[in-house]
């Protein structure tokens, strides 16, 4: 095919990290691999909305920010997989629900427009904060996937910021519905910024989710005050997303994601 | 004369044509039509659908009923009328022997 690319990608790609000899250590493996699964899982997620969104435009937007969170998880599980002579397919299609360390927000049912967008806008944030940090991980392959990432996440923040303004100050029914959004999504925050059990030995190369806290809590309380909407005071769920503990939506949606490639391994299309 | 993206209020959000740049120095060039609430979100929708391969640099939105265009029918009279008219080229003009540097 005749491509007019007349940009020539250097940045960091599942395929170059697969093609290349780089082999992550086990902790960094183990690290990676819950950083993967939130980014996949949560893709997965936006791509149901295509063929549903209120308009054509969002079904592409939606689509968008999906795959470049799918982009971020095949480099992390191309990379995990690199320990245990593993691909990204064999990670992301041959795990059950309970090997899955992704965290509990990115699982939570699309629900209407509105809930998906206050969960992209929680997601998003708090990608900006890890991603930025771990651009500067001494891991140079965990350092160059945030460093693509970051930028990404960063239009992924102005999306969802539109579209809550735009509800919260919308019609009273707009507003009403972006409330609920915020306040279903809410109890899944707190879970994001607590410690990752598997940083925990990786100091200068993972990073700690817990300082990370304070940008988020600058910059989402403001954008919510901004769209007319009240910051939610819900209890925050129990988490352990990380320890492969998940509420009941994840399992169904693993099912749909695999169900291809468990009944036809190796399928190629 | 109905105006570009006249659907007759079928359609629930206005439609928007679009204007890519696509390098320093190149003027925009129209790029396809889309549908967003608002400027901004225009925006953004060209952003996603028109520059994912990177082929811009700079986006202009307008709403294409804000677009007043020449009538489609009246292509005789308001297209037609240079036919004959070559001394309106440059290249009508003989180069002048006293005139150097042209």
């Amino acid at each position: 095919m005749n491509h007019s690319n007349h940009v020539v990608s250097t940045a960091i790609t599942a395929e170059s990290i697969a093609d290349s000899s780089v082999v992550a250590s086990e902790a960094v493996a183990q690290y990676a691999l819950g950083l993967g699964d939130d980014a996949l899982v949560l893709a997965h997620q936006l791509g149901e909305w295509i063929a549903n969104a209120p308009e054509l435009e969002e079904d592409v937007a939606l689509g968008n920010i999906g795959l470049d969170l799918l982009g971020h998880a095949r480099s992390l599980l191309t990379y995990a997989g690199t320990a245990w002579d593993k691909s990204e397919d064999d990670l992301a299609y041959f795990r059950g629900e309970a090997e899955y360390r992704s965290r509990q927000l990115f699982e939570q049912p699309n629900g209407d427009f509105a809930t998906t967008i206050a969960r992209q806008l929680i997601a998003s944030v708090y990608f900006v904060a890890l991603y930025r940090a771990l651009s500067l991980s001494a891991d140079t392959t965990l350092a160059a996937i945030a460093a693509k990432a970051v930028k990404e996440v960063d239009y992924h923040v102005d999306h969802s910021a539109q579209w809550l303004e735009r509800l919260g100050l919308g019609t009273d029914y707009s507003h009403e519905r972006m409330q609920q959004g915020l306040d279903a999504m809410w109890p899944f925050v707190d879970e994001l910024f607590r410690a990752d059990p598997f940083a925990a030995d990786l100091e200068g190369v993972a990073v700690d989710p817990e300082p990370l806290r304070a940008a988020f809590d600058a910059k989402v309380p403001r954008l919510i005050v901004d769209a007319g909407l009240t910051v939610p005071t819900v209890s925050p769920a129990q988490g352990g997303g990380r320890l492969g503990r998940h509420s009941e939506s994840l399992g169904p949606m693993l099912a749909e994601m695999q169900v291809l490639a468990r009944a036809h391994p190796g399928a190629n299309w | 004369m109905t105006s570009p993206g006249d659907s007759g209020g079928r359609e629930t959000w206005p439609l928007w044509e679009v204007f890519i740049r696509s390098s320093r120095g190149l003027s925009h060039v129209h790029a396809g039509s889309l549908h967003a609430p608002d400027e901004t979100m225009a925006v953004r929708n060209a952003r996603d659908l028109y520059t994912r391969r990177a082929e811009g640099v700079s986006i202009w939105v307008v709403r294409a009923s804000d677009i007043t265009s020449s009538d489609p029918d009246a292509k005789g009279e308001f297209f037609e009328s240079p036919q004959g008219k070559e001394y309106r080229h440059a290249t009508y003009y003989k180069e002048s022997e006293a005139v150097p540097h042209l």
